[in-house]
């Protein structure tokens, strides 16, 4: 049995130690907001947090989670309600495909949570990890730069799409 | 349920289109037409008590925004309120075949818009047409004194009003009208409009439900081990020690090799590499890339199939003061989708569920129906959101995967392929191999234009028939309608299949001619020491709406203006999928040969824009699509098998290499042009062009090389 922390709520899983966070998430707690992308940790799809640090759940053995605090996509913000890079997102409308955008949003509320207003270069450098086929990327930092504004309640930084 | 055939009223009419085209039209009764309290007009309308209105979309939603422009499409006819519209997926029937794309239930092509939008505005003004004269009706007074607006209908001299969902049973009794009055294009209230897309909120909360997170009661999930080289067989296996592998259920041969079945896809990807395969490789196993490219170039010595034969090529390129010739090559590509190819499949005896993020329900129906032996009414097809397609997912071989695997195991099963089966098994774009010459006058004019194409058919391996002229249109696509006015032109082409399997990948034909054509032409300019801007714009005398996208993309990007110390610009011109793209990239290059894009703008001219801030959307997508084949994308052949395998040895274009994309939307009228694909051609010339003018170096075969162009 591996405890596990996710989105806040508790749960007893019966898996292999060595079996990915992602498919635990995925096929054991249920939540399938995470995304199967490469399965080596290239692409990002399978982003979460892990005590707040993006990880790759795809090479993170479920035991290596065991007891720490695990947030997916459903978990960013408090139910009902949208963290500031969702906000972000919509209104930028970012997604196109939408099937990296969960690892988008992890990595970029990471990035704000260090960094409350990255430059074009910082979203670059952070987000790199994440392969987003349908070529969202210039939205994505117009995205970043909408909702660091929002959090500090002033207007977005440059960076031009 | 699907409606079956014989209970459908279908009604047959004409309309006419913008363009002046007829097509043929039917409005068949949709879902639920006999049921109780709903008026169901037609295949992609239902209204409810409540005022609901239902729009059903056939499409596939893979990106493009079809689930909202195409429900803003019948919304608009339909006088609705756009916040009392649920979007809702329709199931695969015939009823919604794309009368462009040979009726298929299909989304490729860039093909929605052009193909469908008359059938849904049609669809949508029939249903209007029908709760006004239901108002009528229940008033007493004629039809012409009243109107609709925002779900309801009212009586203009009386200033009474009924809601749509007031008049759902009265509507419902009423015959369908067979060429219902069309809004004129002022009278649009959501089409030409940046509406929001529906399916974002769920796309960024995690909600929405792509193929590969179906789940179904008591289902398993297999994944399925191909034979590594093209066209070979599974000569015998072991299970036993897959089998031993705590979780997998059965391990069982199916067509596209054989499945590991299991309680969770960890279980199944474990059994799997436990599994024990004995292949026959066939005849492909020592194939190899380089004998692919020694293949092409022979056959390049011969006479080929020819697609377009304008005056005297041979004469005139024989008679020419000067020549000029090149030999261009495109590697095959990998279609990448992010989300793997994938299916959950449920067969019993008296039915058969898929759940597919699939391109093409037709096609998906009928595979399922052939594994089967269900008819076409016990086969349902549930289309789900597609994490990607780019043409990838208008095959089945994903669906069959899952079909064999439930019906031989009599429960549910969902197949998830690896990264590396996806980029493994793929059906690649052509590999091509192409000789060109030109012939131009003493003012560096060009007279003579030949291109030579040798490379695999889309339609052939598919059985789908040629034209008169033996040339698949598919693979000289971009080539054969080069728009630039010169009086003698030869275009030919020879077909070779060395069994990799090929596919439509994003822009088809064109994603590779146009980078061939785009930049000999700019070849010509250069040793004509012209401007390859005004080159260009001076040979499109005859082609307006190619010159009117050039001249906008070489305008907004400042074209013949100062730059920076080490940027160059290049330029290109492509029509593809109904729409004309000219797109022009900012370029540097570091002292290691990377190249470096730093902007682009784009001009597209889709003729009529139904929702332009979606035009924009896939122009961006096409340009970094395009990016990514222009810098990395190739697929090698090695003993009969691909040489890569996933993103580490197959990159992709990241956040950190993209460029800032200007994207320009043109609305030049009298057509209806594609939006998903046309970004794509212009960008590999656009690029390489300017790599010349920074370099002196011609790029004539993708991708680009860094280790070629470092400063010695």
């Amino acid at each position: 049995m591996i405890s596990l922390i996710v989105n806040g709520k508790p749960y007893q899983l019966d898996v292999e130690p060595e079996m990915p966070l992602l498919w635990a998430i995925r096929e054991n707690v249920a939540l399938t907001g995470t995304k199967f992308g490469c399965g080596i940790a290239q692409c990002g799809a399978c982003t979460v947090h892990l005590d707040g640090q993006t990880v790759r759940s795809c090479i993170t053995p479920v035991s290596a989670a065991a007891s720490r605090k695990v947030t997916t996509i459903e978990g960013l913000a408090p139910v009902g309600g949208l963290h500031p890079v969702q906000q972000a997102w919509i209104a930028e409308e970012v997604p196109q495909c939408g099937y990296c955008q969960s690892g988008q949003l992890l990595s970029a509320a990471a990035l704000l949570a260090s960094k409350p207003n990255p430059t074009d270069a910082q979203i670059d450098e952070f987000l790199a990890g994440n392969i987003c086929r349908c070529g969202t990327y210039p939205r994505i930092r117009a995205a970043i730069h909408r909702a660091a504004a929002m959090v500090q309640g002033g207007q977005p930084r440059g960076g031009a799409r | 349920m699907i409606s079956p055939v014989s209970r459908r009223t279908l009604l047959k009419g004409g309309l006419a289109l913008g363009a002046g085209l007829a097509i043929g039209f039917e409005i068949p009764a949709g879902r639920g037409a006999r049921a109780q309290n709903v008026f169901a007009p037609n295949a992609w309308v239902r209204i409810d008590r409540d005022g609901i209105v239902t729009v059903l979309n056939e499409k596939s939603e893979m990106g493009q925004g079809t689930l909202t422009t195409m429900a803003m499409i019948v919304a608009d006819e339909l006088d609705a309120d756009w916040s009392k519209v649920k979007i809702e997926q329709a199931p695969a029937d015939p009823v919604y075949g794309n009368p462009i794309i040979g009726n298929q239930q299909t989304t490729v092509g860039s093909s929605s818009i052009r193909g469908s939008m008359m059938i849904w505005r049609k669809a949508g003004a029939a249903a209007r047409e029908m709760l006004i004269a239901a108002a009528a009706k229940k008033w007493g007074v004629s039809a012409d004194e009243v109107y609709a607006d925002q779900g309801a209908v009212y009586h203009r001299p009386s200033g009474r009003k009924l809601t749509y969902g007031e008049l759902v049973d009265e509507a419902a009794q009423l015959p369908v009208p067979q060429n219902p009055r069309l809004k004129t294009r002022d009278q649009f209230k959501l089409i030409g409009k940046n509406i929001p897309r529906r399916d974002t909120p769920d796309k960024v909360t995690g909600r929405a439900m792509f193929g590969i997170d179906t789940v179904l009661p008591d289902m398993l999930v297999a994944t399925v081990q191909r034979c590594p080289v093209f066209g070979g067989t599974v000569q015998r296996f072991d299970a036993s020690r897959a089998k031993a592998v705590k979780g997998v259920k059965d391990v069982i041969q199916v067509s596209g090799g054989v499945g590991v079945v299991a309680t969770g896809y960890w279980a199944a990807k474990r059994g799997r590499e436990a599994l024990q395969v004995t292949w026959d490789e066939g005849p492909n196993a020592g194939l190899t890339s380089a004998e692919i490219s020694r293949g092409y170039a022979e056959l390049a010595k011969q006479p080929g199939k020819v697609a377009r034969h304008d005056g005297d090529p041979d004469r005139t390129l024989r008679e020419a003061p000067k020549t000029l010739d090149a030999v261009y090559a495109v590697p095959f590509l990998a279609h990448a989708t992010m989300e793997p190819m994938n299916c959950t499949a449920h067969v019993q005896t008296d039915r058969c569920d898929v759940y597919v993020p699939t391109q093409n329900q037709t096609l998906a129906q009928a595979r399922a129906m052939q594994i089967t032996g269900l008819p076409r009414e016990k086969v349902f097809v549930h289309t789900t959101l597609l994490g990607g397609g780019f043409g990838r997912r208008s095959e089945t071989d994903f669906v069959a995967d899952a079909v064999e695997l439930s019906k031989a195991v009599g429960a549910p099963v969902k197949v998830i392929w690896s990264r590396e089966d996806d980029m493994q098994h793929d059906v690649y774009r052509p590999a091509t191999y192409n000789v060109l010459h030109a012939g131009v006058d003493t003012s560096g004019t060009p007279t003579t234009w030949t291109h030579r194409i040798v490379g695999p058919s889309l339609l052939i391996p598919r059985k789908r028939p040629l034209p008169p002229n033996g040339v698949d249109p598919t693979a000289v696509e971009g080539a054969v309608n080069m728009p630039y006015a010169i009086p003698n032109i030869d275009v030919e082409w020879i077909f070779k299949d060395y069994g990799i399997p090929v596919g439509f990948w994003r822009s088809v034909g064109a994603s590779q001619n146009a980078f061939i054509v785009e930049s000999f032409i700019d070849e010509l300019a250069h040793a004509a020491r012209k401007d390859p801007f005004e080159y260009r714009r001076t040979l499109l005398s005859k082609s307006p709406l190619h010159r009117g996208v050039l001249e906008k993309a070489a305008k907004e990007a400042g074209w013949g203006t100062p730059l920076p110390r080490g940027l160059a610009r290049g330029i290109a011109v492509a029509f593809s999928y109904g729409s004309y793209a000219a797109e022009v990239a900012e370029v540097s290059l570091s002292p290691d040969g990377k190249v470096r894009v730093h902007r682009v703008v784009c001009a597209i001219d889709t003729g009529f824009a139904a929702n332009p801030g979606q035009i924009k959307a896939q122009a961006e997508g096409g340009v970094i699509y395009g990016l990514t084949a222009v810098l990395y994308g190739a697929i090698t052949i090695d003993k009969g098998r691909v040489v890569q395998s996933n993103f580490n040895d197959y990159p992709m274009l990241r956040i950190n290499e993209t460029p800032t994309i200007e994207v320009h939307v043109l609305e030049s009228g009298d057509f209806v042009g594609g939006a998903g694909e046309p970004g794509v051609p212009p960008i590999a010339p656009a690029v390489c062009n300017a790599i010349y003018v920074l370099t002196g170096k011609r790029i004539r075969e993708l991708p680009v090389r860094p280790e070629e162009l470092k400063r010695a």
